[in-house]
């Protein structure tokens, strides 16, 4: 007695697809559904790979697939089959179309064709005159949740742990019918907030029971028996046992126009318009409350042409590959079978900084901590905030009240530095004075083991110069972390002049562990985050130094996309670090980094910062700050303290390349990326200089290959 | 813990389809402790009104307890299977009868009060774990001559019973096959046997995802004469063939048992009674006689006779073993009582978990004959042992009330 029937696979096509294709396969089994349901021809994708290799779509998948498609059609016309089904191996339906694709298209047609093919195949779910049902059994991400949206019915599994349209993060929209098909499903407001705000957010996904509260889904199963549950619900609801109803889309004009509304204002606030994609899905999405399904597909493929040849999408993808690829593999680390086990760990310092590290040691190398400060109150309040952290991570049901005591445990203190003595590796984060550090490394060497690797997480000073005086200069390593330490991916690990391999390699598994990103960078001030940024906003001081107007000066650059303003990271980082990075940089390379006396007015005047805001959160200047902006000058246009600060970045870049401070442009960029916030779609920044011609023009040459 | 013994009641039992062992199988790409899982959670589906954490006790069995059948398997399963992690768990093993022994252990503990809910059930993933995996016997057992060296290879016992009983011919082993796979069939153009499964959908990577919701190894139509002509390959021109035996299979099943009190108290359905059960012990060259020594120990316990029986699940090892045991017992080859919906010969025989599959079809049979009072199931096991459970019918009239005296 047979149970399933074996029908032919979708065969591979003969042409060749993209070279290194990992190539998804379509594989069709008739399952006899019970209760005289009928037949369900059940597609699964499947690469042939185990969990660590994600199914995607590249031009052969996709081919499979359609041939699979079609012979179930052709099967449903004939009155052979009740149902079509598609799901995927094990813990992915499928993370969406193989970015090398539209990464190899050059022209405009060939865009336009890539668009067609995937809303032409996709739509077979729809038109094949048979019910169809995908059963999103794991991450369902671009393509593979687009697919999903194209069947009549979707279950999904409740252990799914992604389900995302992350294009536009990349550059891109959802252009396999996500746009249309979506807000039509769940309405524009959940629908913008997966096709726009949550790629912006970092790539926030969403869980198979978000999925499902939001409607994407019909129903729901747990996974240890998903599928079996999913293939009967598909025979109820084929029998009629079961009738799915989904809310009624409110569809007039207000309600739309509201939700782009708000989309739109989230958008400017992140980009102010620097990025087209996510203003296209918006006019997609716009589009989508009345057109009909061929106009909208259509209008997907017209925005996906546009966006795949637009540079953003370009900057997007080698941003995404720096931050997925690069970042786990960092150029120029020594063999980690070098790095030193660390099994206890000290912090030099109690303030802010030195806490929010060790909270973060203990909790992700879950190893003893121990605190030292000055005197016992400064400990104390050091060791309080770890555990009032800790309390609040309890309080949001982040550890588990196990978890909580364990990791309060690891943390102590001591005004005695002698408690370092056992200690695998020490980091300071005391005061920024080179005697005040090299003091403190040299009292942390008299008493801990000759193994043990000395940190420091300064940020402008020299850890050469740091650890000349000690026995064993070669274990000092530089670890630069930023604020806040809980959030900020980026540790720049700088080798010192007599830095071993060994240190350099326990840094890099002790960051690996921390799960940041690490970039190796040689020991020169304010290294690489702080040293550009520093330069930028010298450019912007100086315009105001000039007499340009600080809300001129402060705007120049928003049509770039960066995070926040120059004024505003001023405000956030305080003018007196910043002075101090300043004043620094100033001393090591004058004729570049000059000295404000805006800034050091400001600073003077214990002013927390250029812009004040209203009750609104709208910035004004201040009585206060107006009366330290110069009394004349020659002020600037906007677009001339563009030029100038976009120069000086440029300048910089190439000197610090040519330096050899870290191992190309592709390490700038991650760091700026990191550590700074910089957006996707400038690709840090040198993709932007190249394509803004701004690189040839200041240093003479292209930073990337074209 | 009362001073009284409390009744044991069965209250439902489940199965997978099952398959047949090997890379072409149904279940050649999916776990045994999956098959295991579907089991708890369809049981605990069909009967919502029992908190999970009701369940004291997950007892299953498997023969080769390593891999995919290993890690305390019924305990590694109630997790699996979403039970709280208050509900505890065990595996078992005796061969052939670990599901039986299964549930037997735990019905003790239902009986004695240290239980009021128990899952009990076997499984046996044949083509990941043939039987034999890992076993390294005693070289005393050759040297002794403890056991003959047949007694290790269940069909060449097969042929030994054949040797001991003449009068049961290749013949009559064909016939009683036949009439296996017939019954079997018939159940299945009833709509009888799909109650006791729980679809599985099968994973194959050059395939995609199955469903599987009707057994594999049957063969319906089955004829004489199909089976006249296969090899005997436990002996030459011997009797015992493929045809005439249980095949090597995947599959797995689970049952419910309750206190009767239990049972009133969260209103689970009651569907036979456990009155009594025996493990015998045989010379392991005829293992396939187990069954008549299990018998007659447990009709003794109960104070029954084989005349109060009016049910009867013989697991199908080898036609010969259940022939040898109707003989015995005086009861004709194709008695309608016997495995009226066919047997293992037709169904499979997944080593640990037959022993349920018994009980879960006694039950059935139960149903349509309230005029029978008392079942039994009943198999052989390997290394020579049998075990026998005697059921009561909850839809007799006298049911509960005054044995016959022994």
């Amino acid at each position: 007695m047979s149970t399933t029937i074996e029908t032919p696979t979708g065969t591979p096509a003969a042409a060749p697809g993209v070279p290194g294709e990992v190539v998804t396969q379509a594989l069709v089994r008739d399952v006899v559904l019970p209760g005289g349901a009928g037949v369900l021809a059940l597609i699964t994708l499947d690469n042939g790979r185990d969990h660590t290799r994600p199914t995607t779509f590249g031009p052969t998948g996709l081919r499979n697939l359609d041939a699979a498609l079609t012979a179930v059609t052709e099967r449903a016309r004939a009155g052979g089959i009740a149902a079509i089904g598609v799901t995927g191996k094990p813990f992915f339906l499928s993370a969406g179309f193989d970015l090398t694709v539209p990464a190899a298209i050059t022209t405009r047609e060939a865009a336009l064709e890539g668009g067609r093919a995937g809303h032409a195949i996709f739509r077979k779910l729809a038109d094949a005159g048979i019910p169809s049902f995908v059963f999103v059994n794991g991450a369902a991400l671009g393509g593979g949740l687009e697919i999903a949206l194209h069947a009549t019915y979707r279950t999904v599994s409740s252990g799914v742990p992604a389900i995302a349209l992350p294009e536009v993060m990349l550059g891109l929209i959802p252009g396999w019918g996500g746009t249309f098909l979506l807000p039509n499903l769940i309405g524009p407001a959940k629908a913008l907030e997966i096709i726009v705000a949550n790629p912006l957010a970092n790539g926030r996904v969403i869980t198979g029971p978000q999925a499902f509260a939001a409607g994407i889904a019909d129903a729901i199963f747990e996974p240890a028996d998903y599928l079996e549950q999913s293939l009967l619900w598909a025979a109820d609801v084929l029998t009629g046992r079961t009738t799915v109803t989904r809310p009624v889309i409110d569809r007039s004009e207000e309600t739309w126009e509201a939700a782009l509304a708000g989309a739109k204002k989230a958008v400017d606030a992140k980009l102010g318009g620097a990025a087209p994609a996510p203003y296209r899905a918006l006019d997609l999405v716009r589009a989508a409350r009345t057109a009909d399904r061929d106009a909208g597909f259509a209008a997907e493929d017209d925005a996906l042409a546009d966006l795949i040849l637009s540079p953003e999408f370009r900057s997007g993808l080698y941003s995404f590959n720096l931050v997925n690829k690069r970042a786990k593999r960092p150029a120029g680390a020594p063999d980690k079978s070098l790095a030193r086990p660390v099994t206890t760990v000290g912090v030099v310092g109690a303030g802010l900084m030195a806490s929010q590290l060790a909270l973060l040691f203990a909790r992700r190398l879950q190893v003893p901590v121990v605190l030292t400060d000055l005197d016992a109150e400064r400990v104390a309040k050091g060791v309080g905030y770890v555990h009032a952290e800790v309390d609040k991570l309890l309080g949001k049901g982040r550890v588990s009240p196990d978890t909580a005591s364990r990791l309060k445990a690891l943390v102590t203190g001591s005004t005695d530095k002698t408690a370092f003595a056992g200690a695998d590796l020490v980091i300071e984060a005391v005061f920024e004075r080179m005697d005040v550090k090299k003091q403190v490394l040299a009292e942390v060497e008299a008493v801990v083991g000759d193994e043990c690797i000395l940190m420091t997480n300064t940020s402008s000073l020299s850890v050469t110069e740091m650890a000349a005086e000690l026995k064993h200069p070669e274990r000092v390593v530089g670890f630069h972390f930023f604020n806040p330490v809980a959030v900020m991916p980026l540790v720049e690990v700088i080798r010192g002049h007599q830095t071993s391999d060994v240190a350099l390699a326990t840094a890099f598994a002790t960051g690996r562990t921390l799960k940041k990103t690490c970039v190796l960078v040689r020991d020169a001030p304010a290294f690489v985050v702080n040293r550009l940024l520093t330069r930028f906003m010298g450019e912007i001081l100086r315009a105001v130094d000039e007499g340009t107007r600080p809300d001129i000066a402060d705007t120049a650059l928003t049509s770039l996309g960066f995070p926040m303003t120059p004024f505003t990271l001023l405000h956030l980082v305080g003018p007196a670090v910043a002075l101090h990075t300043g004043e620094t940089l100033h001393a090591a390379f004058p004729e570049r980094f000059g000295a404000s006396a805006f800034l050091a007015r400001l600073v003077e005047a214990r002013l927390p910062g250029v812009w004040s805001l209203t009750p609104e959160g709208r910035p004004y200047l201040s009585d206060e700050v107006k009366a330290l902006l110069p009394r004349d000058g020659t002020p600037l246009t906007g677009e001339k303290v563009r030029q100038r600060a976009l120069a000086a970045v440029a300048e910089e870049v190439g000197i610090m390349l040519a330096e050899g401070l870290v191992a190309g442009p592709e390490d700038i960029d991650l760091c700026m990326i990191m550590g700074a916030g910089w957006p996707f779609h400038l690709g840090g920044i040198t993709p932007y200089l190249d394509r803004a011609g701004i690189s040839e023009q200041v240093v003479g040459h292209r930073f990337l290959p074209a | 813990m009362p001073g009284s013994l409390r009744d044991v009641v069965f209250v439902d039992g489940v199965r997978t389809p099952f398959g047949k062992a090997g890379e072409k199988g149904l279940y050649a790409q999916t776990r045994a402790d999956d098959l295991v899982v579907k089991c708890i959670r369809e049981l605990l589906r069909r009967h919502p009104q029992l908190p999970p954490d009701r369940v004291d006790e997950v007892a299953v069995a498997a023969t080769t307890q390593i891999g995919d059948q290993g890690l305390t398997i019924g305990r590694m399963a109630a997790l699996l299977s979403g039970l709280p992690a208050s509900v505890p768990g065990f595996a078992i093993d005796r061969m052939c009868a670990g599901a039986m022994t299964a549930v037997t252990t735990t019905a003790s503990g239902i009986a004695s009060g240290a239980y009021d809910v128990v899952i009990a059930g076997g499984v046996e993933h044949m083509g990941h774990h043939p039987m034999g995996e890992g076993v390294d016997p005693n070289p005393r057992i050759v040297a002794e001559r403890l056991v003959d060296t047949s007694a290790l290879v269940m069909g060449a016992t097969a042929e030994n019973v054949h040797d001991r009983f003449p009068e049961i011919t290749k013949e009559r082993c064909d016939a009683y096959a036949v009439t296996s796979q017939a019954r079997l069939a018939a159940a299945y153009a009833e709509g009888r046997i799909q109650r006791d499964l729980v679809p599985v959908a099968t994973r194959h990577q050059e395939k995609g995802w199955g469903l599987a919701v009707a057994d594999e190894p049957p063969r319906p139509g089955t004829t004489l004469g199909d089976l006249a002509t296969l090899k005997t390959p436990f002996r030459p021109h011997g009797r015992v063939t493929a045809g005439n035996a249980a095949g090597l299979n995947d599959g797995a099943t689970a049952c419910l048992l309750a206190s009767g009190e239990a049972a009133a108290e969260l209103g689970l359905p009651v569907r036979m009674r456990l009155v009594g059960y025996a493990f015998a012990g045989v010379d392991p060259a005829v293992m396939g006689i187990g069954p008549v020594p299990a018998t007659e120990k447990a009709l003794a316990r109960a104070g029954l006779t084989i005349d109060d029986i009016g049910l009867f699940e013989v697991n199908e090892a080898f036609a010969v073993q259940v022939l040898a045991f109707l003989d015995h017992f005086g009861i004709k080859d194709d008695d309608e009582r016997v495995n009226p919906d066919g047997g293992a010969i037709a169904i499979g025989h997944p080593l640990a978990s037959s022993g349920v599959r018994l009980m879960t079809q006694l039950a059935r049979h139960f149903e349509t004959h309230p005029e029978v009072r008392y079942g039994l199931t009943t198999m052989c096991i390997g290394i020579g042992m049998g075990g026998t459970v005697i059921w009561e019918n909850p839809h007799h009239p006298d049911y509960g009330k005054e044995r016959p005296a022994a």
